[in-house]
C-alpha cells in the first residue's frame, strides 16, 4: 500500500459564490522509500498541496478529497497531529527557516526536546549524530554557530538534520535547491537520495526544475493550474511523456533544443484560479485540442505504470 | 558609557543623569537626608512652616518637618510605585498579547475585547474608581494604576507577534513540532523585549504622574509616608503664602516625569520609531 494516497484533492478559498480554485483536483501516491517529485510552475497548487499534507492551511481554507491518507489514516481529521512526528518539511530557504538570533544546537535541541524522551546530554550527542548524519564535518562547531556563520549549503543540511531529529518518516522537501547554488544544491539531493536509502524515508519534493526530477525521483506527478495531469516512473515520464503539457515542458527545457535556436515555450497563460474550467484546463494553449477538450472533463488512462488525463487516444508504437 | 550618551544626545544624558542621581538619593535616604526622622513622618512642631534658610534648604512643613528631607523620603515611595505599576502592566499585559497574537482566532478576539473594555474608560478615572473602591494605600494604588495600564502593553505585545508569526522560522519550528510554548518563550518573547523596553521607559513618567494624582486625590499613600503628590495636596492649603510647601514635591514631579520622557524619547529615537504608541 502506498504510502501517500491522495485522490481527487480540492482545495479552494473565498465565498462559495465566487470561489478561489487554489487546487482543483490533484490526485497523488507516493510509495513507501521513494522520493516522489511534484512538478508544475508557479501557483499550480505544488506548495499547496505540500501545506495541506502538513495541516497547516489557514482556517478559510476548505478542503475536500474522495481520499487524503497518509499510512491509512485520514489526513483530514490527522493533519496537525502527524506535523512533526511522522511528517517533516525542509523548506525553500534554510536561512529563513533558521531563527537569526539562537544557536543552532539550541534549535536542534528544542526539537529534539519535543520528540524524544533523552536527557540534556544524550540529546547534545543526538544532535552531534543527526548533524555528521548530513555530512558536515565539524558538528561540534556548528552547533555553537549562528545561521549566518553557516553558508547556504550547510544551513540547508542543518533543516535536513532537524527534520530527520522529529523522527518523521516522510518529508516533504518544498524547493530544497532553489535557495543554493547548482553545485551545493546536488550536494543536497545526494544526500536526500544517501538519507531515503539509510533510513526508510520517503520524500515528496516540490519542485518546478525538471532537472532535479530527472538526477532525484523515482517517481513524479506533474499539475498543471490545480490539476494531476500524469504522474507514473520518472525514467517512463522523461522517456514517453503521454500528456501534451508535459511534452510541452519537456520540450521547453534547453537541452531539447539544438544550439543557437530559440527555446520553445508554452504560448499563452495558466488559467486564472477564479475561472470554472468546463473541459481540461491545458485545452487552451494545447497545440492538439480539440472540440471536445473544452466541454468535457478528460478521461483518465493508465498504461500500467504511467497514468494521465487527456482525451487524445494513446498512440502505440 | 561614552557611547550610550551619544546615542541619547544632550538631553537624554541629563535626564538619565537626573534620575540616576534621584534613584540614588532614594537608595541611600538615610544617609543622605539632614533629618531622616522627620524624613520618616517625626513631628517638630516648634520650626513649622520655616521658609527656605540655611538650616532647611527647602523650608519646613505644617509639621515643622525638613522638606528636603520628605522629599528625599518621598522619592522611595514614587519610584518603587512607579516601577511596580510598569511591572505589573507588563506581568499581565505581556501573557495576553503574547497568547493573543500567537493563537489568533477566538483566543484573539476574546482576550483583544477584554482588552478593549479597559481601554474604553479614561485612564485616570478607572484608576480613581479602582483606588475608590479598594481603599487608600500603597500597594491598592499600584494595582488601581497597574488595571488602566495593561492593556497598551497587551497591544504592543500583540502587534509585535503578529509580525514575527508569519516569519519563516516560526512556521519552520512549528513545522519541525516545537511545541507552542518553547516557540512563544524562546522564538517570540526574546524579540518583542525591545519595543516593550522602550514602552515600559515611556511610562515610567506617566505612572509615577498616575500614581502621585492618586495621592493627591487622598486615595494613594496615607501619611505620615512621604508621598509627592500627598505633600503637594497638603501644601494646597498654605499656598501661595507658604509656597514652598507644595512647590518642593511639586516641582520634583514635573523634573522627574519630564526626565524619564525624554529619556524614553530618546531610547525610541534609536529604535527607529519602534515602540511607539499614541496615548
Amino acid at each position: 500500500m502506498s504510502l501517500v494516497e491522495i485522490k481527487g484533492l480540492s482545495i479552494r478559498f473565498g465565498s462559495l459564490h465566487n470561489p478561489i480554485h487554489a487546487v482543483r483536483r490533484v490526485d497523488l501516491s507516493i510509495e513507501r522509500g521513494t522520493i516522489h517529485g511534484l512538478i508544475g510552475e508557479s501557483g499550480c497548487g505544488k506548495t499547496i498541496s505540500g501545506m495541506a499534507l502538513l495541516g497547516l492551511l489557514p482556517q478559510s481554507a476548505r478542503v475536500s478529497a474522495d481520499a487524503f491518507r497518509f499510512d491509512g489514516l485520514n489526513l483530514l481529521d490527522v493533519a496537525k497531529s502527524l506535523r512533526g512526528r511522522r511528517i517533516a518539511m525542509i523548506s525553500q530557504d534554510p536561512a529563513a527557516a533558521l531563527n537569526p538570533v539562537l544557536r543552532i544546537g539550541r534549535q536542534m535541541d528544542d526539537v529534539l526536546k519535543s520528540h524524544s524522551g533523552l536527557p540534556r546530554f544524550q540529546r547534545r550527542a543526538a544532535a552531534e549524530e543527526l548533524l555528521a548524519a548530513t555530512g558536515l564535518a565539524d558538528p561540534r562547531r556548528v552547533l555553537k554557530s549562528y545561521a549566518h556563520q553557516l553558508s547556504g549549503g550547510m544551513q540547508q543540511r542543518v533543516v535536513i538534520a532537524q527534520a530527520l531529529a522529529t523522527g518523521a518518516d516522510f518529508i516533504i522537501a518544498d524547493e530544497p535547491t532553489t535557495a543554493l547554488d547548482v553545485t551545493v544544491g546536488a550536494q543536497v539531493l545526494a544526500l536526500l537520495k544517501r538519507l531515503v536509502q539509510e533510513r526508510a524515508l520517503t520524500v515528496l519534493m516540490i519542485t518546478h526544475d525538471m532537472d532535479v526530477v530527472a538526477e532525484c525521483c523515482d517517481s513524479a506527478t506533474v499539475l498543471y493550474a490545480g490539476h494531476t495531469v500524469e504522474a507514473g516512473r520518472t525514467d517512463e515520464l522523461l522517456a514517453a511523456p503521454r500528456h501534451p503539457y508535459t511534452q510541452a515542458l519537456l520540450a521547453a527545457l534547453p537541452d531539447a533544443v539544438a544550439k543557437g535556436e530559440r527555446l520553445a515555450s508554452i504560448e499563452g497563460h495558466i488559467p486564472s484560479p477564479f475561472a470554472v474550467i468546463e473541459g481540461c484546463p491545458f485545452a487552451p494553449r494545447c497545440a492538439s485540442a480539440m472540440a471536445v477538450c473544452r466541454q468535457a472533463k478528460p478521461p483518465e488512462r493508465d498504461d500500467g505504470n504511467h497514468c494521465w488525463t487527456c482525451h487524445l487516444e494513446p498512440h502505440h508504437g | 558609557m561614552r557611547d550610550l550618551l551619544k546615542r541619547l544626545g544632550w538631553a537624554g544624558s541629563i535626564s538619565l543623569f537626573i534620575i540616576i542621581f534621584v534613584a540614588l538619593l532614594a537608595i541611600f535616604a538615610p544617609a543622605v537626608a539632614p533629618f531622616p526622622a522627620q524624613g520618616l513622618g517625626a513631628p517638630n512642631i516648634a520650626d513649622k512652616l520655616t521658609p527656605p534658610s540655611a538650616e532647611y534648604w527647602l523650608g519646613t512643613d505644617h509639621l515643622g518637618r525638613d522638606m528636603v528631607s520628605r522629599v528625599i523620603y518621598g522619592a522611595r515611595v514614587s519610584l518603587t510605585t512607579g516601577l511596580l505599576i510598569v511591572a505589573l502592566s507588563l506581568v499581565i499585559g505581556l501573557p495576553i498579547g503574547l497568547l493573543a497574537g500567537y493563537f489568533g482566532g477566538w483566543i484573539d478576539d476574546a482576550l483583544m475585547r477584554v482588552t478593549d473594555v479597559f481601554l474604553a474608560f479614561p485612564a485616570l478615572l478607572l484608576a480613581v474608581l479602582m483606588a475608590a473602591a479598594m481603599g487608600p494605600g500603597m500597594v491598592n494604588a499600584t494595582v488601581a494604576v497597574a488595571v488602566t495600564w495593561w492593556p497598551w502593553y497587551a497591544r504592543l505585545a500583540r502587534a509585535e507577534v503578529l509580525v514575527l508569526r508569519g516569519q519563516p522560522y516560526i512556521e519552520a519550528a512549528r513545522v519541525m513540532g516545537v511545541s507552542h510554548g518553547t516557540i512563544i518563550l524562546r522564538h517570540i518573547l526574546p524579540s518583542t523585549s525591545r519595543p516593550l523596553a522602550v514602552q515600559a521607559a515611556l511610562d515610567f513618567g506617566p505612572a509615577l504622574l498616575t500614581a502621585s494624582a492618586l495621592s493627591f486625590l487622598g486615595l494613594g499613600i496615607l501619611p505620615p509616608t512621604a508621598d509627592w503628590g500627598q505633600m503637594v495636596n497638603a501644601g494646597r492649603a498654605f499656598f501661595p503664602l507658604r509656597w514652598w510647601y507644595a512647590a518642593a514635591p511639586g516641582v520634583t514631579i514635573f523634573v522627574l516625569a519630564l526626565a524619564f520622557s525624554v529619556l524614553g524619547d530618546a531610547l525610541r529615537g534609536d529604535d527607529g520609531g519602534q515602540g511607539d504608541v499614541a496615548r
